[in-house]
């Protein structure tokens, strides 16, 4: 409702905006926090919360960006171990939440510092750029023509991952389990659900999304840095909220993160082809979250 | 409730004869669904079941009453896996069973409905039946993609629902929040109803509710025995127990007081036993 609202109000204010080459960038622009966005909700879920999104995905690009170039693995075997690296920082995540017994928000505001430095640490701080990557690691960034479209495989990866992550969640009993430990983590331990089993691999699972967006982000930006995604906390949580996502855990789903980082990508290039400064954009999708979730808990009152 | 404060006091000098006041007679565990005996658990200095023996047997609806703190949860928890006991012995059909988790005795056919109901809210009823022993479908839907059997598991809850003669839910797609605390009640006790080979423990499921949904909390567990099935309710409610059960088992200070039924002894009897006002004789 609200992304087809904005649509048609930002084509008023500038008819470039539905065109479809206006389209095709918006898609590669949010692509990213999409994919993101994604493994944030499965954690929002289970009524937790990921501060470590970005590091992850930025520790997961410079590994496989940095194995192919300064070690000289070959690309397929560096890209498999730089997301492998992403599947391990998500299980060192749930490992935490499920044997400490810590609150997720705690575990994942470390491990954001921790992830952070290792890639700082391990890169030196140094960007490795589109030219000295092998081919496979630039591979998401390739650009296809779909009808009057222009997007990048990098787009058709995150499609895949959102549809094959929505079928899970809804098709598969891991997916109810997943819902139940978030609505009642105490319910799901009663009715014989393993709850830290559940939690973990929501954590691990996340991880091996992440790792599939830092292959994304090297694609869109065509370099591995420290400094890429570093609002990618905040958006991710962005995306899930507007999407509809409940931050207390068990309601919602991907779609509505798909649709809550459309709105987002749609807010910030409609408003910058309507020649808003760009200060007044980051201050419009401060508003757009408090407006939305507002009309999202109106609805839920009124339905109940 | 009137006579209680001052009797109880007395109580506490007879703590010695009302524990002599064991179950008279004890059941061959051969012609029981499930029997416990000399149960023991402590918790540190605490001695939560000090010897305890109880019978179920088949069909019947087995009432367990008591004081706060009387060892009514504990000596339930160490029937169905929740608590491990120090000493004594578990039956299931004439066999011992040594249950280390609530899962254990659910394997067994053992199904518990909590005072907290164990639902989640978001979640439809469909959902909740099913919880943690979804379906998939048949063929490769199922055994590649791991697909559920929605379908098939939303007219199965419908059919238990209604078997039970519960027809105010009708829609099984329904969110478990939308529905009423009695609404609730049911479908936890129609999920237990339907997995529970040989009995159904209920804990405090009249707890919570009005007059009118308690009446059709009672129908259900009415119903469950109709179907052959024991069950076991803990209760504070008097008129409750006395209206459905077969029998009554009186936990007191970590023993039991006595097992009577709703023909031999009064309501008011009943809780003078349990306070320890009056001891039960033997035989």
């Amino acid at each position: 409702m609200v992304l087809i609202v904005s649509i048609i109000a930002f084509t008023i204010l500038n008819p470039r905006f539905i065109q479809p080459a206006t389209i095709g960038i918006i898609l590669q622009q949010v692509a990213v926090i999409a994919a993101l966005a994604i493994g944030q909700t499965l954690v929002i879920l289970t009524a937790g919360i990921d501060l470590s999104v970005g590091a992850i995905a930025i520790l997961s690009s410079l590994l496989m960006a940095n194995f192919a170039v300064k070690n000289g693995m070959p690309g397929i075997l560096a890209l498999v171990l730089g997301i492998l690296a992403g599947v391990l920082a998500g299980a060192i995540n749930g490992t935490l939440v499920t044997r400490l017994k810590l609150p997720p928000f705690i575990v994942t505001l470390g491990t954001f510092s921790i992830f952070t430095a290792i890639a700082l640490l391990y890169s030196g701080g140094q960007e490795v750029g589109r030219r000295q990557m092998p081919a496979i690691l630039n591979w998401a960034g390739t650009r296809i023509q779909l009808g009057p479209f222009r997007i990048t495989t990098g787009v058709i990866i995150v499609a895949i991952l959102a549809i094959v992550m929505a079928f899970i969640l809804s098709q598969s009993s891991w997916g109810r389990h997943v819902y139940a430990v978030g609505n009642d983590a105490e319910a799901a331990r009663l009715v014989g659900i393993r709850v830290d089993r559940v939690l973990f691999s929501v954590y691990t699972v996340a991880g091996l999304i992440y790792g599939i967006t830092a292959w994304v982000q090297i694609g869109r930006a065509g370099t591995a840095s420290a400094n890429a995604i570093v609002d990618a906390n905040l958006d991710s949580i962005t995306a899930v909220v507007i999407g509809g996502t409940s931050l207390f855990g068990g309601r919602g789903a991907i779609i509505g993160t798909i649709l809550g980082a459309l709105i987002v990508g749609v807010f910030r290039t409609g408003l910058s082809l309507a020649g808003v400064d760009d200060q007044w954009r980051v201050f419009a999708i401060g508003v757009l979250v408090i407006v939305a979730v507002s009309i999202d808990q109106w609805i839920r009152k009124v339905k109940a | 409730m009137s006579t209680t404060p001052r009797t109880s006091e007395l109580s506490e000098a007879e703590q010695s004869t009302v524990g002599l006041g064991a179950p008279p007679v004890l059941a061959n565990t051969s012609e029981t669904v499930l029997s416990g005996r000399a149960l023991v658990k402590t918790f540190g200095k605490v001695v939560g079941l000090d010897g305890v023996d109880v019978d179920l047997f088949p069909g019947e609806i087995l009432s367990v009453i008591g004081d706060n703190g009387a060892g009514k949860s504990t000596l339930i928890k160490a029937l169905t896996g929740a608590l491990i006991p120090d000493a004594g012995q578990v039956y299931l059909d004439g066999k011992e069973v040594h249950f280390r988790t609530p899962q254990d005795a659910r394997g067994a056919g053992i199904e518990t409905v909590y005072q907290t109901l164990a639902v989640a809210p978001a979640l439809d009823i469909s959902a909740n039946m099913f919880l943690g022993r979804e379906r998939r479908r048949s063929g490769p839907l199922g055994s590649v993609l791991r697909m559920l059997d929605k379908k098939g598991m939303k007219e199965d809850a419908g059919k238990s629902m209604a078997n039970l003669g519960i027809a105010t839910v009708q829609n099984m797609g329904q969110a478990v929040e939308t529905l009423s605390g009695g609404q609730r009640q049911a479908v936890a006790v129609a999920r237990a109803a339907t997995f529970a080979t040989k009995f159904v423990v209920l804990d405090e499921p009249t707890a919570a509710l009005g007059v009118k949904e308690t009446g059709q909390v009672l129908n259900l567990i009415q119903q469950i025995k109709a179907r052959g099935l024991p069950v076991i309710l803990i209760s504070h409610n008097m008129p409750n127990v006395f209206e459905v059960s077969d029998r009554i088992h009186i936990a007191r200070l970590g023993g039991c007081a006595g097992v009577i039924t709703p023909k031999s002894h009064t309501p008011t009897e009943a809780v003078a036993i349990m306070t320890g006002a009056t001891t039960l004789q033997k035989g």
